[in-house]
């Protein structure tokens, strides 16, 4: 089996720059568990996923400022936290991502 | 995350090394802990048993630990009618299975389309394959000369699960040829006999359910 890490291997030799997405926590009906990953490049190609499609946009996005800036973030996602971004889940879920640069 | 920790993780994957990864997140610190390592951490110990990444509180603040098991693997022994069974739901949980019978009749693909299939003997094949905490084998043929070996292997491996098929008397007897093997009880007790889950199981499927019950239940409660 393929795994978002085997992807981030790969595109690491390729010298591509990359970082990686994790599914940390879940509430409610969230599509993915825990430990599901994305990869993304700086064109923003991706493999993986942390939602059912909802929220890959958002994190696609944070995900390419942590290539360029090299660091960390964990986002929050869903429809009852006030602080969480506006990128709702439609299935009512509550998810939060770890998404870090590799370098 | 570094090029080396991510290469770390992805080669203990590829040699069947149960590891965890913590992750501070505030500083965004990582460090990868071996099984070995993780047995005298309650907590770490407890997520790779169960499976479960998922974020802890700790004294140093909220951490992410990612669990990074190998692959479930089911050995059967025996390519017989409750094996066919068995191999679709073990699939559907996520086993990797591989059929092994020396009776060429049984081990056929057109009867086993859709599995790995071995037509070696139990002690030719087994050895090989790193029987490890992540690995079920099932002893199904009924037939001593193909069943005992593949046990006594079983025993002396870490495998999470040894189910044999057979009655209480099939089963004392063949607790007796193993003992005459040297086996000690508190090995042989590892073995699951009379087969599954006493749920009054009525032919293959629902003895393979009984199986598959029992399985996960060592794989997630442990015993």
């Amino acid at each position: 089996m393929t795994t978002a890490l085997d992807t981030a291997s790969q595109w690491l030799s390729q010298g591509r720059k990359i970082a990686i997405a994790t599914v940390i926590e879940t509430w409610g009906s969230a599509p993915q568990p825990v430990g599901s990953q994305l990869v993304v490049d700086a064109e923003g190609n991706f493999e993986g996923a942390v939602s059912g499609g909802c929220v890959e946009g958002a994190v696609i996005t944070e995900a390419q400022d942590m290539i360029a800036s090299g660091g960390h973030k964990v986002l929050s996602f869903g429809v009852a936290d006030e602080t969480a971004w506006k990128v709702g889940l439609a299935c009512g879920g509550k998810i939060r991502v770890l998404v870090e640069a590799v370098r | 995350m570094t090029p080396q920790l991510l290469n770390a993780v992805i080669t203990a994957r590829t040699e069947r090394r149960a590891i965890a990864v913590v992750t501070h997140l505030s500083t965004g610190a990582q460090r990868l802990v071996t099984r070995a390592e993780a047995a005298s951490d309650p907590v770490l110990d407890k997520a790779l048993r169960f499976d479960k990444s998922g974020v802890e509180q700790t004294d140093d603040g909220e951490v992410f630990i990612t669990i990074h098991n190998p692959a479930l693997r089911l050995f059967i022994i025996g390519a017989v009618l409750i094996a066919q069974s068995v191999i679709p739901m073990a699939q559907a949980a996520g086993y990797d299975v591989t059929v092994i019978d020396p009776r060429g009749a049984f081990a056929t693909g057109a009867r086993f389309p859709n599995v790995a299939l071995k037509g070696e003997w139990p002690d030719e094949v087994l050895p090989a394959l790193h029987m490890d905490q992540r690995t079920a084998i099932l002893a199904l043929t009924h037939d001593p000369k193909i069943d005992d070996p593949a046990l006594e292997i079983a025993l002396k491996s870490e495998v999470f699960y040894i189910g044999a098929l057979g009655s209480k008397k099939t089963q004392a007897s063949r607790l007796e040829r193993l003992k005459a093997k040297g086996f000690e009880d508190a090995a042989l007790a590892r073995i699951h006999g009379p087969i599954g889950l006493n749920i009054g199981a009525v032919g293959a499927p629902e003895i393979a359910i009984s199986i598959m019950a029992e399985m996960t239940k060592c794989l997630r409660l442990g015993g």
